[in-house]
């Protein structure tokens, strides 16, 4: 592995490769199948999806927006990329964590049931998350919860000592810093 | 001006107006609307193939040899699952295909109805695009962006899957002039990038050890890149390789050829991609059988490649010049920017390299033994060549190791002469492509090279040739093995033999002549020219040519598994030890 020295040694390098965290944004045309083709690219290629929101964003242009976050080696980041961008419905890819630390929000819902003591302290500690109640009987609260997706992790391991019964997340939605918006 | 017409007739004013003069199909309930269709008009001519999958194929065939959109015609569920190889063909191979599916009525999607499937979520893996049209005001529209994105950029198959209903439905048409706006989000880059474009070229003028590689992306650019890289390649003055895919696009009777590269590829070419200090790939995707090991792939070389699609760059290797366009418009530029060189480079400086080719090209890698007694299958297809070198042939093949020797040794002048599945290896492909390439060029001698275990994959096809009255010519060279699987378990499973030896084979002869078309055989070297000639000689019908050859050839020069480009193993006299110790533990897992 020592001597290199002469043109390109992709090779060496590439073998180093430790994986990163990106997110993607996705403009696509809101038509039928277009989730399944983006899920079944990243499953028939062997990509990990760690987390996707999709939903339309452009009623006018019937435009649909798509959250992925993924890992891998940057060739492989640049494959995702490359990929995507070759089905037919999309729009525009781009590698939002390339472009600059993009602003990451999550929106969770928490339910937790118990009496007396633990009850107490399950609200206070969501009002110290800003969490608020959407829903409630003497024995639950219902917590909607956004932010970074540690905050809602966070939040949710401190329930689970105070009667957690379920949780639903919706997965990041994402955006670039800045004045600039996706093509 | 808008006109109102049914789904079905939709269907065919499309073909029509998009130049479609053969379609490849087979029917079926859900798509008889348009079947009756066809049948009412005269533009569109139905081939009728025996299966399917075969109707892919032999669209494949028409659209590789011609370099025109092939198109397919079948019907619902199992007429539909039966086209899923094919498209995947098309797809590995970027062969630009139409294919239309019919579907249940848009009211019983979904609900398990007789022949029903997910047509669409069973072809979007194996598609470029693929659109279910539910509202029959779309249909022309769709059809008309379908051809575009078939065989626009890089390109290759679309399923349009069409209910029952919407062809029976009426609505408006539009034609191809009103939906050419630019596509919305589809939008493929031809042009290449003019500084990178430069920088090549500077790199090409300093190289001391260049190398041409190309592959099927000149071949799908069109006949005029492959003029350009005739062009760039004598201007150079460097070598040329190419991939399975790529053969044609620069003339195998050239010197500066060195013939086909990668896994069982010549020793000069594998050697020179090995050896080089400049790779410029033109349309090729270094995929695996070309790389051999990825870590120990050319390590000395720069690396420039073009390719139309920007995925194929730095997906197995990472180069140093990316250039994303189409092959003809690249390679133009590539010229003018050659020729405004400040200072032309001198020819001379590349004599080392060529002396060093010379001495690779003196290890004569494709020798074989010949023998008197037995044809040799490489021996069989030297002469093959030299009877079709002059005539205007097209070849096509199985899947194997005839599928190897015949891009070894038959030699391709010019572009789109040679049909072959290179990414998927369909076993199978070959007597559907040879009879596509049959129906678009009638008065052509059309050839499928072929093995004795592929050709029975689509030997109803035969059925579809006598209809026609198509002379193609099955060439069998029949090892009574699939040699292919056989070579692999001698090298990789200690001999044994699993599976691999065809017990009983049909008598091919009786079989040509059960379909009504007509047999011959042939096993001693001394007969086989005086065959060839009878062979080439039958018109109006096709043929099979049962060639006997001998059962235990292997194919080589070969890269094994896991193995770089400089550790190729030569000719049938390496030991079975030298095998062993060729291939490591890990090559053996590898394909
Ligand atoms: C549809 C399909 N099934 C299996 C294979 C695996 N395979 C590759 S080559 C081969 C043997 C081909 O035998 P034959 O057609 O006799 O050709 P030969 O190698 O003997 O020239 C097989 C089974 C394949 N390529 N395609
Ligand atoms: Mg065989």
């Amino acid at each position: 592995m020592s001597e290199k020295g002469t043109g390109s040694a992709y090779f060496l390098e590439e073998r180093k490769d430790t994986t990163e965290r990106h997110t993607f944004s996705i403009l696509v045309d809101n038509e039928p199948g277009v989730l399944a083709r983006i899920a079944s690219l990243f499953s028939g290629r062997g990509y990990n999806i760690e987390s996707l929101t999709v939903s339309e964003t452009d009623e006018e242009r019937r435009l649909s927006r798509f959250t992925v976050v993924t890992t891998g080696t940057p060739m492989v980041l640049q494959q995702i990329r490359n990929q995507l961008d070759r089905l037919v419905p999309v729009h525009s890819v781009t590698d939002l964590t390339v472009t600059g630390q993009p602003i990451e929000r999550e929106l969770a819902l928490v339910k937790v049931s118990g009496k007396g003591e633990k009850r107490i302290e399950a609200l206070r500690l969501a009002e110290i998350f800003r969490a608020s109640v959407v829903d409630t009987s003497t024995e639950h609260f219902v917590f909607e919860i956004t932010g970074k997706s540690s905050k809602i992790e966070q939040f949710i391991t401190i329930m689970r000592e105070l009667g957690l019964v379920e949780v639903s997340r919706t997965g990041i939605a994402a955006m670039a810093r800045g004045a600039q918006g996706l093509a | 001006m808008a006109r109102t017409m049914t789904g079905a007739e939709m269907v065919i004013k499309v073909l029509a107006e998009q130049g479609v003069d053969f379609i490849f199909g087979y029917p079926g309930g859900a798509v008889l609307p348009i079947y009756d269709e066809i049948f009412q008009q005269e533009k569109v001519k139905h081939v009728l193939v025996r299966q399917e999958g075969g109707a892919v194929h032999a669209a494949e065939g028409y659209a590789r040899s011609t370099g025109k959109v092939g198109v397919v015609l079948v019907t619902s569920g199992p007429g539909a699952t039966n086209a899923v190889t094919g498209l995947t063909d098309a797809l590995m191979d970027s062969i630009p295909i139409v294919c239309l599916t019919g579907q249940v009525p848009t009211h019983l999607i979904g609900n398990d109805a007789f022949q029903e499937c997910d047509t669409i979520g069973i072809t979007r893996p194996c598609t470029k695009h693929n659109w279910l049209v539910k509202d029959v005001n779309d249909l022309a529209r769709i059809l008309h962006e379908a051809f575009y994105i078939a065989k626009s950029g890089r390109p290759g198959p679309v399923v349009v899957d069409i209910p029952k209903d919407v062809q029976f439905a009426t609505g408006t048409y539009v034609s191809s002039s009103n939906t050419a706006i630019a596509h919305k989000s589809y939008r493929p880059k031809l042009k290449g990038d003019q500084p990178a474009i430069q920088h090549a070229v500077e790199l090409m003028a300093a190289a001391k050890r260049p190398l041409f590689y190309t592959g099927g992306g000149v071949i799908n650019s069109g006949p005029k890149a492959s003029q350009l890289l005739r062009e760039l390649v004598r201007q150079t003055g460097f070598p040329i390789t190419s991939t399975l895919m790529g053969l044609g696009a620069y003339p195998a009777s050239d010197k500066q050829w060195l013939g086909m590269l990668g896994m069982h590829g010549t020793y000069e070419s594998n050697m020179a991609m090995h050896g080089c200090d400049l790779m410029i790939n033109i349309g090729a995707r270094f995929d695996d059988r070309i790389t051999g090991r990825t870590d120990m792939f050319s390590p000395g070389s720069r690396k420039i490649h073009i390719d139309i699609d920007p995925s194929s760059i730095n997906k197995n290797i990472k180069v140093d010049v990316p250039i994303v366009g189409d092959c003809a418009y690249v390679l133009e530029d590539m010229i003018r920017a050659w020729r405004g060189l400040a200072s032309s480079p001198e020819k001379s400086a590349l004599k080392g390299w060529w002396k060093q080719i010379d001495q690779w090209r003196a290890v004569n890698s494709l020798k074989y033994k010949k023998l008197d007694d037995v044809i040799m299958p490489q021996y069989a297809l030297e002469r093959l060549q030299a009877h079709i070198k002059d005539r205007d042939a097209y070849i096509s093949t199985e899947v194997g190791q005839h599928q190897m020797w015949a891009a070894q040794f038959l030699k391709f002048d010019e572009p789109n002469r040679w049909l072959t599945s290179g990414g998927l290896g369909t076993m199978g492909y070959g007597l559907p492509a040879a009879i596509g390439a049959q129906i678009a060029h009638p008065k052509a001698l059309c050839i499928d090279v072929a093995g004795d275990a592929s050709i029975l994959m689509n030997i109803q096809e035969m059925s579809t040739a006598v209809q026609y009255r198509l002379p193609v010519k099955v060439f069998i060279l029949n090892n009574q093995y699939m040699g292919m699987v056989r070579q692999w378990q001698q090298l990789l499973h200690g001999n044994r033999y699993s599976e691999s030896y065809t017990e009983a084979l049909p008598d091919f002869v009786k079989l040509a002549e059960a379909y009504g078309g007509v047999g011959m055989r042939c096993d001693h070297p001394a007969d086989l020219d005086d065959a060839i000639k009878a062979m080439i000689a039958v018109k109006d019908k096709p043929l099979i040519f049962d060639c006997r050859v001998a059962a235990l050839a292997n194919c080589f020069p070969m890269i094994p598994s896991g193995k770089a480009h400089n550790q190729m193993l030569l000719g049938e006299d390496v030991s079975a030890e030298e095998i062993d110790k060729a291939i490591g533990k890990e090559g053996k897992v590898l394909v």
